[in-house]
């Protein structure tokens, strides 16, 4: 039997995971569409295991390494946004220029309730 | 009913016990990766509890000596000659693993003595507190501050995740190794003390793009997975040459997974990430990406092309070709319009990821040696340089631009002599490793009859010269400006990596013989 549904669907997945990566401006969004991505390795990777007969099904417990794996992805990514959220006040990757000479307008970090004003360094990190 | 349900499960353990048989496992062989994993974890530890005034000397004592050990033990592996696929077969550690770890190790001493550096800066090149909103009160307060010595975890961690990369002979293995690799640096791209924004930036990039790219890389590792219905690079091959199975998984697979591979090399297309990311990490992790992971991503590409897709039942040379002679082409000709140090080196790296696939496209033994030879050299020279870069600096931290680095030469004869001297070897010049490794990997390149790949590599070396010179003309004929930047006296950390850089970049080009040799012996695979 070959199982041409759920190969078909873990592709649409993917690419829907893919189309919101790409057109996506909002970061946790974007982590979003990922595992979107990640999730339809899954379905491939149980999919296989159960076409696949006299084998050890060693295709479960890769599913479970992918979620781990998806998981402390996931910790590092939504610490690194809320980074740029404390920075920008906004997740908007649209904002995010390292790049040199294309300055493109953005919103300027607002200070933190209960700190000063924002210093030189802001200055100097351009 | 439920008696016998219970009675069932009571059953099925001893069922499966009998029938799961644990792999052998060879402790010495994967004794490198255990220490150095090890060291990460004691790291981790050491950060919590090791009083702060003590916490910098035992972190780095602590990577370095366990990256010592741990090239030791690669040594002594080496010499007991044996080639095993160990662990059920998921990790290999055959002639290529050993070399390449050892090149990670030895890269990895250098790099952290960069990153360890501390009187260049007070505190070093990274923050106490990343967390803290860059500009705002407390941040201004911890600029004084010493730097995080969580710096140092990240990094074992990071090493040992490229050791573990380059040798693992199983998919899923190969997949878990990226991440342990990637999610650190992920990290200490954020973590730099100057130009915050800019770092955090990058951070931001990486991590977005590389979460994206290995998406791809896992969703070909299961593709090929419903292929062969197994993971191991043995098994995949046995089931390549069968070509039974259904190719369309077999294609899209193999594409899928070249794309996550290609994007760690940074090979065009999938090389926009680089430039930015290298311009804002600290300058020190940069060198770190440049050197380490470039050895790590092209160790396991040689692997799973090699071993896994033999040509004479997959032809992917074509559409490696394509790449290789864009990644060339691109990374030259940008290199050129670059007016930022290091976005200039981060095209040059680019365009160097393309002679390393030259080399490896030549699929011979004597390509795989060039491609492990110019990988070692090539990581020597971009960790000299980038040092070199963290020594040119003015008020506001490095001074990165070009423009300032005008007159350097009257200014710091030392550094400018130094820089020229990596720049000649980038460019190539004989008696540097840069011409002693393009001559590697082209001549087995054409050897193979890969004439077009040599023809562009030759062409594309000579206009990558010219970004090159231009920066050598830059420190010694422009009058030195009224903002020149100062160069910072090294310390002894930043000394000792330069001096090891330069040396190595001299000597792997006045008498290259043992370690082509070296390389030569190391190039056959197991599976």
């Amino acid at each position: 039997m070959h199982p041409v549904i759920p190969y078909v669907l873990a592709a649409l997945l993917f690419g829907i995971g893919g189309y919101g990566v790409l057109v996506r401006r909002n970061a946790v969004l974007l982590l979003m569409a990922v595992e979107l991505m990640l999730n339809a390795v899954n379905l491939v990777l149980v999919t296989a295991d159960a076409t696949i007969v006299g084998l050890p099904h060693s295709g479960q417990v890769f599913a479970l390494f992918v979620i781990v794996i998806a998981a402390a992805e996931i910790g590092v990514g939504l610490a690194i946004v809320l980074q740029l959220y404390r920075l920008r006040r906004t997740v908007a990757t649209d904002s995010i220029d390292a790049g040199e000479g294309t300055v493109l307008p953005r919103a300027e970090p607002m200070p933190e309730p209960g700190s000063a004003q924002t210093g030189p360094d802001q200055v100097g990190a351009r | 009913m439920a008696a016998e349900v219970l009675a069932r499960s009571l059953a099925e353990p001893a069922v499966l016990a009998a029938d799961v048989k644990l792999p052998d496992i060879d402790y010495l062989a994967i004794a490198p990766m255990l220490v150095l994993f090890g060291a990460a974890c004691v790291g981790v530890l050491a950060a919590a509890f090791v009083p702060q005034r003590l916490r910098y000397r035992v972190q780095v004592s602590l990577v370095i000596g366990a990256l010592l050990v741990a090239l030791g033990l690669i040594v002594t592996v080496a010499r007991a000659g044996r080639a095993v696929a160990t662990a059920g077969g998921a990790i290999a550690i055959d002639g290529p693993a050993l070399f390449l770890q050892g090149s990670v190790a030895v890269l990895g001493v250098v790099a952290v003595l960069l990153i360890a550096e501390r009187s260049l800066e007070r505190g070093g090149a990274f923050v106490s507190r990343a967390s803290l909103t860059p500009g705002s009160a407390a941040d201004r307060d911890q600029a004084e501050q010493p730097g995080a010595t969580e710096v140092y975890p990240l990094v074992s961690f990071a090493l040992a995740g490229m050791m573990l990369f380059v040798s693992a002979n199983d998919l899923l293995t190969l997949f878990v190794a990226l991440e342990v690799f990637s999610l650190p640096l992920y990290l200490l791209c954020g973590l730099a003390r100057r130009r915050r924004l800019l770092s955090q930036e990058s951070a931001v990039k990486y991590f977005l793009l590389g979460a994206f790219s290995s998406a791809f890389f896992l969703y070909g590792v299961a593709l090929l997975y419903g292929f062969a219905g197994a993971t191991g690079l043995g098994a995949l091959r046995k089931a390549v040459q069968a070509g039974d199975g259904n190719t369309t998984l077999l294609f899209l697979g193999l594409a899928m997974l070249a794309v996550g591979l290609l994007f760690k090399v940074a090979a065009v297309p999938f090389h926009v990430w680089t430039p930015d990311v290298y311009q804002g990490a600290p300058t020190p992790i940069t060198a770190l990406m440049a050197a380490c992971t470039k050895v790590a991503a092209f160790g396991a590409l040689l692997r799973v092309f090699t071993v896994a897709f033999p040509v004479g039942a997959v032809d992917w040379r074509p559409v490696l070709v394509a790449i290789a002679i864009a990644t060339m082409l691109v990374g030259a000709v940008l290199a050129v319009t670059q007016t930022d140090i290091k976005r200039l080196l981060a095209y040059s790296s680019i365009a160097n990821a393309g002679y390393v696939l030259t080399g490896v496209l030549a699929l011979s033994a004597a390509g795989v040696a060039g491609s492990l030879f110019y990988l070692v050299a090539y990581g020597f020279v971009v960790l000299a340089a980038f040092g070199v870069v963290t020594l040119v600096r003015d008020a506001d931290g490095e001074a990165t631009h070009l423009s300032r680095w005008a007159g350097l030469g009257r200014r710091s004869p030392l550094v400018a002599g130094v820089f020229t001297f990596l720049m000649m070897a980038f460019a190539g010049i004989p008696l540097t490793s840069g011409f002693t490794s393009k001559f590697a990997v082209f001549s087995a390149a054409l050897g193979s009859g890969q004439v077009t790949l040599v023809v562009v590599g030759v062409l594309s070396s000579a206009v990558l010269a010219f970004p090159y010179l231009r920066v050598v003309v830059l420190m010694y004929l422009s009058e030195p400006a009224e903002d020149t930047p100062t160069v910072s006296l090294p310390g002894t950390l930043t000394a000792a990596a330069l001096a090891i850089g330069v040396l190595a970049t001299a000597l792997l080009g006045v008498a290259p013989a043992p370690v082509l040799d070296l390389a030569a012996k190391a190039v056959q695979f197991v599976s």
